[in-house]
């Protein structure tokens, strides 16, 4: 069973260019706010209709600009659940879970709806209607909803961001309990590299509308490829390094031309050089990729400490280097030595 | 007192409100979704008789079904019926009156429809005809019954058109506005005095309708809200 998505879309200025493969899994969309995550599953669901391309799920055609084929969502099987749910206002729980079930008779109907609100613990809430339901409530009776319809694919659109951070891991827990027991392909939308770390093994990056290749998501944080990527993976230091003779060591101009050791080889496209503010730490001052520094400021976050460097010899307007401690490694200093193991130098395209 | 004026008012009210509800929330629907141009044009077409003075509606409504006139002559020919100076015919004048009261209500409230429910209505399965019957217009309830209100009540009051295509025949097409217009020109003052009265008595009944249903709906709201 695969989904198999290759389509274009303009939309105004904004392109959309995406091409992946799905399998039985829950496959990430990772991207920033407004790269077309949305547009994209739209696209999947029938909702918006693309320009160009193919989507084919399990051998069946959804869509094909060649061909004129153009399925309406209702004969596409696929389940989408909105950012803010689209549940039916005028409707109970029960009847919007049981709406989904429209094409079960009336007795199987019954049946299925019952045990859909057991499953997702809403039986206390049943006969309430939308508004009256915390956010939490309204995602199971939206989930409840698409599961009664049975779609072979289930689109999420942002899931956890409509929830308080306190409820959220609660829901992201009985969340992927409930897609594992679904089985089927699973798409989850998200800007949010924790969340899809958590909860999907692959991942497929979008950048102002186009696509990366599908990649693990240990090689996403482990070799992101580009500066996006690189972002969207929580990577927070960037600096432009130039090669050298020696193909695994670069050169920073801005960082008064120190030499770092890489643990990939230089390539003609790369344009930006990545560190991890966890991958930096204090060393001595001989140590491998040391890069004597000056402390430029220090913020105090929750469990950790946030310290700014600016390495020695940087030009005035370098990007400071930005280091995260737990608290209890950090002991003050003026200057120090930091270094970043060569398999910690990003390098970017 | 010959209540006929007012039965006739009433009866030629009711049936134009409910050509009016089923056309206006039709038109709304599905001139939402034509091109910007086509939807502009059509739109003033439709709304046109909101702000013209009634006589030129009628007029125009002359201009068509007279029996003289193309539509007017082939239905006489046809069905030997005469489309004006009947009771009837002042619901062709009422109808296009009061049609933009409802049409622009209802396309008012299919707008702030959220189009994400008919979007999750569609992948769970659910047919255009379903999501709009048990969705859309539940959800637009409030908006479609104002308009519906609103047209009944113009409907009602409906003078101009009326006058020139039903014409004042005593018993037969009076309504309660040409009524009083024609008791006041014969200096029957008295009688058409107790007629306002009459008019005044149900167009507050009407509204005072309209005021209870939005703050139904609103108090509605506010249980919601807290819970």
């Amino acid at each position: 069973m695969s989904l198999i998505v290759a389509i274009e879309k303009t939309y105004g200025a904004f392109h959309l260019d995406v091409s992946f493969q799905a399998e039985r899994e829950i496959l990430a969309l990772l991207g920033a706010s407004g790269c077309g995550k949305s547009l994209t599953l739209k696209c999947i669901a029938g909702i918006e209709r693309p320009d160009r391309g193919r989507i084919e799920l399990d051998g069946r055609v959804l869509f094909d600009s060649e061909k004129g084929i153009c399925l309406p969502p209702q004969q596409r099987r696929i389940g989408y659940l909105f950012q803010q749910y689209a549940l039916f206002p005028n409707m109970t729980a029960e009847q919007n879970i049981a709406a989904g079930a429209h094409h079960l008779k009336k007795s199987q109907r019954q049946q299925r709806v019952a045990e859909l609100l057991t499953l997702l613990h809403l039986e206390d809430a049943s006969g309430k209607r939308p508004r009256q339901l915390s956010g939490g409530q309204q995602q199971r009776v939206a989930l409840g909803r698409i599961l009664a319809a049975e779609p072979e694919v289930i689109l999420l659109d942002e899931p956890l961001s409509a929830l308080d951070s306190y409820l959220k891991f609660q829901m992201e827990l009985d969340l992927s309990d409930l897609l594992a027991s679904f089985g089927g392909i699973t798409l989850w939308v998200s800007h949010d590299r924790g969340e899809v770390y958590r909860n999907c093994r692959r991942v497929c990056v979008l950048d102002n509308g186009r696509s990366a290749p599908v990649t693990s998501m240990t090689g996403l944080m482990a070799a992101p490829g580009t500066v996006s990527a690189a972002r969207l993976s929580g990577c927070k230091n960037y600096v432009t390094p130039a090669p050298t003779e020696d193909p695994y060591v670069v050169v920073i101009p801005d960082w008064g031309g120190i030499r770092l050791r890489c643990g990939s080889p230089w390539q003609a496209d790369i344009t930006q050089l990545g560190i991890r503010a966890n991958f930096v730490r204090p060393a001595q001052s001989d140590a491998l990729n040391a890069i004597p520094c000056w402390v430029a400021r220090v913020v105090e976050d929750v469990f950790t400490t946030i310290v700014l460097l600016r390495p020695e010899g940087a030009v005035p307007d370098a990007p400071l280097l930005r280091m995260e401690l737990p608290k209890d490694l950090w002991t003050g200093a003026q200057a120090l030595t930091v270094s970043v193991a060569p398999e910690h130098i990003l390098l970017l395209r | 007192m010959d209540w006929f004026p007012l039965f006739n008012s009433l009866r030629i009210a009711a049936i134009s409100t409910v050509v009016i509800f089923f056309s206006g929330i039709f038109a709304a629907y599905y001139i939402a979704k034509l091109p910007p141009i086509l939807k502009g044009v059509l739109d003033v077409v439709l709304t046109l008789p909101l702000v013209l003075p009634p006589t030129v509606v009628g007029y125009l409504l002359l201009r068509l079904l007279g029996p003289t006139r193309p539509l007017g002559a082939f239905i006489l020919e046809a069905f030997e019926t005469k489309l004006v100076m009947t009771w009837w015919s002042a619901i062709f004048a009422t109808v296009v009156v009061a049609f933009p009261l409802m049409y622009r209500t209802a396309r008012g409230a299919f707008e702030s429809f959220d189009r994400d429910l008919a979007d999750a209505g569609r992948t769970l399965g659910l047919s255009n005809t379903w999501i709009f019957w048990r969705v859309r217009m539940p959800c637009c309830r409030q908006g479609i019954l104002a308009g519906a209100v609103l047209a009944f009540a113009r409907a009602l009051g409906e003078y101009g058109a009326t006058s020139m295509i039903a014409g004042y025949t005593p018993g037969r097409t009076a309504t309660i506005s040409t009524t009083v217009y024609q008791l006041w020109r014969t200096d029957n003052d008295a009688l058409a005095f107790r007629w306002v009265l009459v008019n005044i008595a149900i167009s507050a009944v009407v509204l005072l309708a309209v005021n209870l249903l939005e703050r139904r709906s609103r108090s509605a709201g506010r249980r919601k809200a807290v819970g």
